[in-house]
This record gives C-alpha cells, sequence and structure tokens, in this order.
C-alpha cells in the first residue's frame, strides 16, 4: 500500500493506504480525526469541509494520496491554546447548531468565507456562500446570524 | 428568574463538543477488532429471489461471511414489526405482510435487504457485495396508489387483498352527511400531500459487538428511542434477551422522526457480530438513506368542507389514500390515522367530521412518522380547506378563521380530541401585527408595478403532542404506554444526575432539562448533567418524538425531584432536629421554619450518605429517587404562520419576503432553544412545499436518490423567521409546556402554497411548488390579464 504523509493540524502524520483513501477517510479511519463528517456521496452537503493549504474543500471527494505534503487544518485543529476560534464561539453564542453533525463543515466554510470575503459579511452573501453546505436543524436562521457575528470577531 | 433558570436563553451545554469536534456520533465509535457490514439491495421492485451464490465473494480477501436470510431464519430471528394494531371499519385487524431483516424468498422495493457482506475493511466488504450473484424473477411493481388497489395489480404481499393494509375511519359519517346535505356552500380540494426523505445530516449507523464471556450483546446506534429499539430487538426479534442486550444511542446527528423506527441494518449488524466473533459496523451512504430510511407523507386527499348560510362551518368530510410502502414499518399504521384524523378539526368549531383513509402497500421504501407525522397532513387540508372557503365566499380570510375559532375551553372535538386550553385568536392577532398585514395591499400594488406577483397566507395551526396518555394510545392500538422516566441521582458533594428515557438528537436536553434541575434545587447549572441514550444506565424509557420530551420527560423530572425535595427534607429534619413538615426549601436552602438555622443542598445531600444523623431511624441513606410519568391528556400546541411571497412571473421563482411566526407552546424553558426549534420545523415545512419530492419512476425506481436529485432547502432558499409567542399553559402536566418540535413544519406548507394561490389567484398549486410549476400559473394569469 502507498504511503502518505502531510501535516494536519500543525502535526507531521503519515499512513500506508490503499490508493482509493479519500481523504475524508484517511481523517477519520487512519488518524481517528473523527470531527469531520461524512453527510452525502456526492459533494453536496459540506460535513466533511477541511481547510488544504489555507482552503476549504470538501474531503470526501478527493484522494489522500492527492495531498502529500499538503498542510490540513480540521475542525479538531481550530482552536488554540485551549482558547476557541471566534467563529466556534460565535456558533456557540448565536445558537447556530443542534444536532451539530453539520456544524464542523459549517464553521470550517464560514471561515474560508471570511478569510475570501473579509469581516463585514451582510445576510445574502452568507446566505449565498453557504450553499454547499445543508444543515436540516436550524433552518440556517442562527447560522446565518452566528457566521456575520464570527467574522466580526476573527477582525479583533 | 435566575440566569440558568426556567425562562433563560441558557448557551447549550453540549455544544462545546460539537463545535471543536469532539461529538461522538454512532460512526465515530470504532471498537477493537471492527469489521464492516455492506447490505446487498435488491435493484428490482418487486421480484422474487430464485438463488443467491456468493461463493465467489465469500473467497475474496477480508470476507468474513456472507449471510443470507437463510442463516437468519435458520438462527430463528424474527421479523421486524408494527406496534400499531388499526382496525379497518368492518373491525377487521389491519393486513400486515411479514418483514424480513434479510429477504427471504422476494423483494419488495428497490433497496431491500437481500444479504449482507462482512469483511475486515468497508472497501474489501464493498468489493465482495458486488460479486454476490443474485437471480430474481423480476415481478410488476406498482408504485402509484390509485394502480395499486385495481383489481388484478400485482400483490405485494398475500395477507393483503387489493395491496389495501386496511379501509379505517373515523367520526360521525350520518351526522356529517347531514351537515353536507343541509349546506349553503360546499369547498371541495383534491390535494397531494408530497412524498418526503427527513434527511438527518448524519445518516443512519450500527455497530453490534458481542462478549461470549458474559453472552451478552452491545449495540451502537443511531435512535431516536434505544430502550424501544431494545425491547423491539430483543421481545420481538429475539436476538437476545433484554438483559443481555444493551442499546447506545451516542450522540445522533437528527432524527425527525426516522430514527424512532427499528430497521432491519441495526438488527443484521448486532446478529452477524456474534455469527463471525467480531464488532460489526455499518454506516448508511446518502443513497442508501434514501432508499431505505422510511419515507414520509405521502397521501392523496378529497376533503370538503360544508358552510351553513353565515359562513360557519358545519361539516368537514375527508377520504385519504395513505402510502405505506412496501412493508409496514415501526409506527407507520398510526400516522395517517390516529395522528392524522383526529387534528381534521384544526382550530375550528366544526360539528360534524367525517374521514375515511385508505392504508395502501405499494413498492416502494416504507412510509412513517416524519416531523410532524399526520398533523401536517390534517393541518395542510384544513388551512388550504379554509383559505379557499374564505375565498370562495368573499369574506377576508382572517375574519373566516375568526368567525369559525373555537373560543370556549375545554372544547371537545368530534374526532376524539378534548382540547384543554389555547386563544387562537390571541396568536392570530400578534401574528398579524407583526406581519404588518393591514398594508398588505400597498405592498401588492407595489410589486404588481414592478412586475411582480405578491401574495400572502396564513397557516392557523393545531397539534396534538406530548404523546401521550398510555390507556387512550392503548384503546386506539399502540402496543406500547407513552410515558416517560426519571432517576435523579444527588451525589454526596451535591451535585446531580438526571437520568433521562427522552433522548436528544439536536433538542438541547442537556441545556433544558439541567435548567429546571438548576431553577428547583437552587444550585449551578453546572453542577448538573443529564444522562441519556444508553440503556445501561437508564433503566428504561420511550425517546423523543411527538414533541414530547418537554411535555412528559420533564414532567417526569418534576416528579422525580419532588421526591428528591420530600426526601432531603426529612433529612435536614434530622440535622437541625425539626420536624421535616417544618422545613422549607427555597432557593437551595433548608430553612426551619421561622427560625435562621437553615442547611444548604451539598450539605444536606452530604449528611444523607455519611448518615450519621439519622442512623437507626425509619430513613434510608442515600438521595436518589426515580419517577414515571404518564400524560394524562394530549397536549394542544397551536399559533399562527403568515407567510408572504413575491413570485417572479418570468422566473415562476418564489421569493419569500416575509415569515411571521406565532405559537403558543405553553409554558417555554430556554426560549433561545425554542425558536430554534421554530426555525428548523418551518424550514422543512418549506421545504416540503417549494422544492422537496421523493420520486419513482413507474418501475419503482427511486429518481431522487441523493442531494443532486432531491432538493434539499439550503441557506439562499430561505428567509429569516419573525418568530414571536403567545402563552397559555397548558393544564395537564406541572411545568405547563405543550412541545415545540413539530410546529413549523406542520404550520407552514398551507401558509407558503395559500401565499402562492393568492398570488397566483388560482385554487390549487401542487407541491412542492418548483419554479416550473410556478412559472406555467403565473403564465396564466399574466395571459388572462393581458387578455382583459
Amino acid at each position: 500500500m502507498p504511503k502518505v504523509s502531510m501535516t494536519v493540524n500543525g502535526k507531521a502524520v503519515s499512513g500506508n493506504i490503499d490508493s482509493r483513501t479519500l481523504l475524508v477517510q484517511f481523517l477519520r479511519e487512519t488518524l481517528r480525526l473523527t470531527g469531520t463528517h461524512v453527510g452525502c456521496d456526492t459533494s453536496q452537503c459540506g460535513c466533511c469541509v477541511v481547510h488544504v493549504n489555507g482552503t476549504a474543500i470538501k474531503s470526501c471527494t478527493t484522494l489522500a494520496l492527492s495531498h502529500e505534503g499538503a498542510n490540513v487544518t480540521t475542525i479538531e485543529g481550530l482552536a488554540h491554546d485551549g482558547k476557541l476560534h471566534p467563529m466556534q464561539e460565535a456558533f456557540r453564542e448565536n445558537h447556530g447548531l443542534q444536532c451539530g453533525f453539520c456544524t464542523p463543515g459549517m464553521i470550517m466554510t464560514a471561515v474560508d468565507i471570511v478569510n475570501r470575503k473579509g469581516n463585514k459579511l451582510d445576510e445574502q452573501t452568507i446566505r449565498h456562500e453557504l450553499e454547499g453546505n445543508i444543515c436540516r436543524c436550524t433552518g440556517y436562521h442562527n447560522i446565518v446570524k452566528a457566521v456575520a457575528a464570527g467574522a466580526e470577531a476573527m477582525a479583533k | 428568574m435566575s440566569a440558568t433558570g426556567i425562562g433563560a436563553s441558557v448557551r447549550r451545554k453540549e455544544d462545546l463538543r460539537f463545535i471543536t469536534g469532539r461529538g461522538q456520533y454512532t460512526d465515530d465509535v470504532n471498537r477493537a477488532g471492527q469489521s464492516y457490514a455492506v447490505f446487498v439491495r435488491s435493484p428490482h421492485a418487486h421480484a422474487v429471489v430464485l438463488k443467491i451464490d456468493a461463493t465467489t465473494a465469500r473467497a475474496m480477501p477480508g470476507v468474513l461471511a456472507v449471510l443470507t436470510g437463510e442463516d437468519i431464519a435458520a438462527d430463528k430471528i424474527g421479523g421486524l414489526i408494527c406496534g400499531w394494531m388499526i382496525h379497518s371499519k368492518d373491525g377487521s385487524a389491519m393486513k400486515a405482510g411479514g418483514h424480513p431483516a434479510l429477504a427471504q424468498g422476494k423483494v419488495r422495493y428497490v433497496g431491500d435487504h437481500v444479504a449482507v457482506v462482512i469483511g475486515e475493511t468497508f472497501a474489501q466488504a464493498r468489493d465482495a457485495a458486488e460479486k454476490v450473484q443474485v437471480d430474481y424473477e423480476v415481478l410488476t411493481a406498482v408504485v402509484d396508489m390509485n394502480a395499486a388497489v385495481k383489481p388484478g395489480a400485482p400483490v405485494i404481499h398475500d395477507v393483503a387483498e387489493n395491496n389495501t393494509v386496511y379501509n379505517w375511519h373515523l367520526g360521525d359519517k350520518a351526522a356529517t352527511d347531514a351537515a353536507f346535505a343541509k349546506a349553503k356552500h360546499v369547498t371541495k380540494l383534491d390535494i397531494v400531500n408530497n412524498r418526503l426523505v427527513p434527511n438527518a445530516m448524519e445518516t443512519r449507523a450500527a455497530v453490534g459487538d458481542y462478549e461470549p464471556g458474559t453472552e451478552s450483546f452491545t449495540l451502537y446506534t443511531t435512535s431516536q428511542n434505544p430502550h424501544v429499539a431494545r425491547l423491539v430487538i430483543s421481545a420481538f426479534i429475539g436476538v437476545a434477551p433484554e438483559h443481555k442486550l444493551r442499546v447506545i444511542a451516542p450522540d445522533v446527528g437528527g432524527g425527525f422522526g426516522s430514527k424512532i423506527f427499528i430497521y432491519a441494518e441495526e438488527v443484521v449488524c448486532v446478529w452477524a457480530a456474534k455469527k463471525v466473533g467480531r464488532p460489526v459496523k455499518w454506516t448508511a451512504d446518502r443513497t442508501e438513506a434514501f432508499l431505505c430510511d422510511a419515507h414520509g407523507r405521502d397521501h392523496i386527499t378529497h376533503a370538503e368542507l360544508a358552510l351553513d348560510e353565515n359562513g360557519r362551518t358545519t361539516g368537514l368530510r375527508v377520504h385519504t389514500k395513505a402510502n405505506l410502502g412496501a412493508y409496514l414499518s415501526t409506527f407507520s399504521s398510526s400516522v395517517p390515522t390516529y395522528l392524522y384524523a383526529p387534528l381534521l378539526s384544526g382550530q375550528y368549531n366544526i360539528p360534524a367530521i367525517y374521514a375515511e383513509v385508505d392504508g395502501i402497500y405499494t413498492n416502494t421504501a416504507p412510509v412513517d412518522a416524519y416531523r410532524g407525522a399526520g398533523r401536517p397532513e390534517a393541518t395542510f387540508v384544513v388551512e388550504r380547506l379554509i383559505e379557499v372557503a374564505a375565498r370562495e365566499t368573499h369574506t377576508d380570510p382572517v375574519k373566516f378563521r375568526q368567525k369559525n375559532f373555537i373560543t370556549s375551553f375545554p372544547h371537545q372535538t368530534p374526532v376524539i380530541m378534548a382540547y384543554d386550553a389555547g386563544n387562537y385568536d390571541a396568536s392570530l392577532q400578534k401574528a398579524l401585527a407583526m406581519a404588518d398585514y393591514k398594508n398588505i395591499g400597498k405592498r401588492k400594488a407595489a410589486s404588481e408595478s414592478a412586475g411582480k406577483l405578491r401574495g400572502i397566507g396564513i397557516s392557523a395551526y393545531i397539534e396534538a403532542c406530548g404523546i401521550a396518555p398510555s390507556a387512550a394510545v392503548g384503546s386506539l392500538g399502540a402496543g406500547v404506554g407513552l410515558w416517560e422516566s426519571a432517576e435523579v441521582r444527588v451525589n454526596p458533594i451535591g451535585t446531580v444526575e438526571i437520568l433521562t428515557g427522552s433522548h436528544s438528537h439536536g433538542q438541547g436536553h442537556e441545556t433544558t432539562f439541567a435548567q429546571l434541575v438548576s431553577d428547583r434545587l437552587g444550585i449551578p447549572i453546572d453542577n448538573v448533567s443529564i444522562v441519556h441514550g444508553d440503556t445501561d444506565k437508564v433503566q428504561m424509557g420511550m425517546g423523543t418524538y411527538g414533541s414530547r420530551s418537554g411535555a412528559v420527560g420533564m414532567s417526569a423530572i418534576v416528579k422525580a425531584l419532588d421526591k428528591v425535595e420530600a426526601k432531603a427534607k426529612k433529612v435536614a429534619g434530622f440535622c437541625m432536629e425539626a420536624s421535616d413538615k417544618d422545613i422549607e426549601f427555597k432557593d437551595g436552602k433548608f430553612t426551619v421554619k421561622g427560625t435562621d438555622k437553615s442547611m444548604d443542598f451539598g450539605s444536606v445531600a452530604l449528611q444523607a450518605y455519611i448518615a450519621h444523623k439519622f442512623s437507626g431511624q425509619d430513613l434510608e441513606p442515600g438521595l436518589k429517587e426515580s419517577a414515571f410519568w404518564d400524560p394524562t391528556n394530549f397536549t394542544f400546541p397551536a399559533g399562527v404562520h403568515i407567510c408572504e411571497v413575491e413570485i417572479d412571473p418570468e422566473t415562476g421563482v418564489t421569493h419569500i419576503d416575509r415569515w411571521t411566526a406565532v405559537d403558543d407552546f405553553g409554558m417555554v424553558i430556554n426560549p433561545m432553544i425554542v425558536e430554534g426549534q421554530v426555525h428548523g420545523g418551518i424550514a422543512q415545512g418549506i421545504g416540503q412545499a417549494l422544492c422537496e419530492a421523493a420520486v419513482y419512476d413507474s418501475k419503482g425506481q427511486l429518481i431522487t436518490a441523493s442531494f443532486m436529485d432531491y432538493c434539499m432547502p439550503r441557506a439562499d432558499d430561505l428567509p429569516s423567521y419573525n418568530v414571536g409567542m403567545t402563552q397559555t399553559p397548558c393544564p395537564s402536566n406541572p411545568l405547563g409546556i405543550k412541545g415545540c418540535g413539530e410546529a413549523g413544519a406542520i404550520a407552514a406548507p398551507p401558509a407558503l402554497i395559500n401565499a402562492i394561490t393568492d398570488a397566483l389567484g388560482t385554487e390549487n398549486v401542487p407541491m412542492p411548488a418548483t419554479p416550473q410549476t410556478v412559472w406555467r400559473l403565473a403564465q396564466k394569469k399574466v395571459m388572462k390579464h393581458a387578455a382583459q
């Protein structure tokens, strides 16, 4: 089995994997980082969003081997030194989650939106940018509020 | 009100693990030596299984076993059950066909379970599953209900003639016919309530484990009611007796009803774990979820409303065909009967109601409870009829509703329910004000001048929640009682664990239940933890569905807390040398009446365990009490939703401009969480009305089996919601709670369709009202306008 090496949440990791192993499977099964979820198999729901070299991608639709040497951040790597990331804090403060299953992907996407669009986000922009993330619980109302608040908090 | 007590929008205790990726969902569970199950599923909607040849598959690398219906029958593992008996109007019992966990002789829908391959790795199991050769004799499938009941239609189950499970009815036919004979006006509607897929974001999953040293099984599963799962898998399916079967439903990623039921896959995983001597894990992919999770709704209804000369509703007559799919799922029989017809009175005085419901088998996935379960279907019938009747009689829909509202309580409807409390006009008035209803004319004119069509729609819904008094549901055919249990364990230093039979899969019980305990015992909310979802920890429970956890689950906690307080007073009495009758408990302090002698809750807890002060007396050490709460009535949440849309006749796109919701849920523990429930329910209701539909082709292939094909509402399809509340406390439980989980999904579809039909000037728009459908109708309106 081929070997893959990458940096995940700041740590060098490697594993010998079946060549068809998806990035999400490598994270969940090999590294046991189960915060990244799988909600569909068609790149639609966004439960599996992680950052690869600073950009949000859907880890369910990409082979682990294609990320040799990459720098990957998952939901587990977002908080630093025991301090939550402002976007994590904003989701909690604004009740932007219910069952929590889509939440890691939502938060990773939200951080990416801020990285691309800045810290002042209007409702329409947020709703449009969330088109690749499905939530079945919240009706998005509080997620939209959370992303806006998290974006502002990230500027501080 | 304290910052963490009843009525406070406390931030959720469970969120920390979810926002940091440390939730523990079933697929996150990994057992030492775990193997993986992949199911071989029927590609045909209706076929005889002639032969299964697994020779090649068994020889493939990593394959531990290939198991079929023969193996499960040889081990005397029983079939899946339907736990609610419905009798037809002729008195005969419903016609329930067998439902084996792995097919025995026949398959009846695409996705039906034929065999299971268990492999060392998921990839090996999947590769081998593709090599299991199954010979089928394909039979003609029937997916349309009208075709299914015709003589000569394909027979799905031999026991069910004309594929009919039951012809059930409710109400007084003669009185209703008499009301129609005298009616001044009759409004008639033909309604299709579209078939939906619940689509919790976490797909179903199971990990079965067997410990030969103790001959005991453990099943981790995505369940809304792990105790019911254990009961069914033990008592009816016979995998293991209850004391040898532990069912754990850890963090569960949404349910919406679909995770109430006991499905084939979890039964197979726990059975196979012993068979192969290894833990067995299965996780559904999204297409498996579409194919095999129980679907929702799927009714065809003809409904008629009778009015007298004053525009008062005098009679309602309904005939519904309900698609139950290929097998009867766990509670499926009750959904289009007792969860549907008893709600047909809505918020209105309707003296005579008669409903007939035909439950029908088709070669489609089983249909069972989905958020609202019968009540959205009933509300859609009532609120569409009321709206159309108002328009046909040229009456303002607000005035029409007000004229017919029930205004005095208790109110006995002609269809079982005794509404205990409510103030329907209060919710209506508040919603009208919040929606700025009085200026709708101006907004319509502004839209018209911009070439757009604006419409407004009202939905005044009622639901029956707090399910339910055990004797009442027993008399209606339920095989179980619907009480709830709670245990309060006070630890020696005064921290508290609450063990509840309710199950949280997004509802926030770890917070709301802790608020109740913190409020009641006067202790910090961080000193309270909520334990649920494990049959080895919580003795028994009925789980979470039907908006019951507040009204029923928390009532059980209140009852157990009463007992804790009573015992703690006795302990405090011994410690402070007073009678327990002279001890007062307030704000976490036990005080001897009229004195300054007092002890805090933690000190009394410690004394209860060290027992020095009452050793040898008639008082046991310790502080732990349990209770079961059996409701005395259903609860009746009700409210008014108002939807305002603007349609672009050029594209057919319906833009929801405003959504106003005013709900009466009785007393509210955590307004933030309750509003969140309302938002989510509305979104699912909007999904039903605007975009979602499960579609089978004529051969029974599900052509909407992924998120590419089944339109889930996304953030930019939905508006922000303007949510308000009114409160009439529920008289039948100690906290006055009615329940809030399903209201939005019940209220939303008719509000939206009433708004779209208002904009288009037509009386019927099918759901989902996709842009294509709306565009066609909008073009008709535009052409008509131009012709004039």
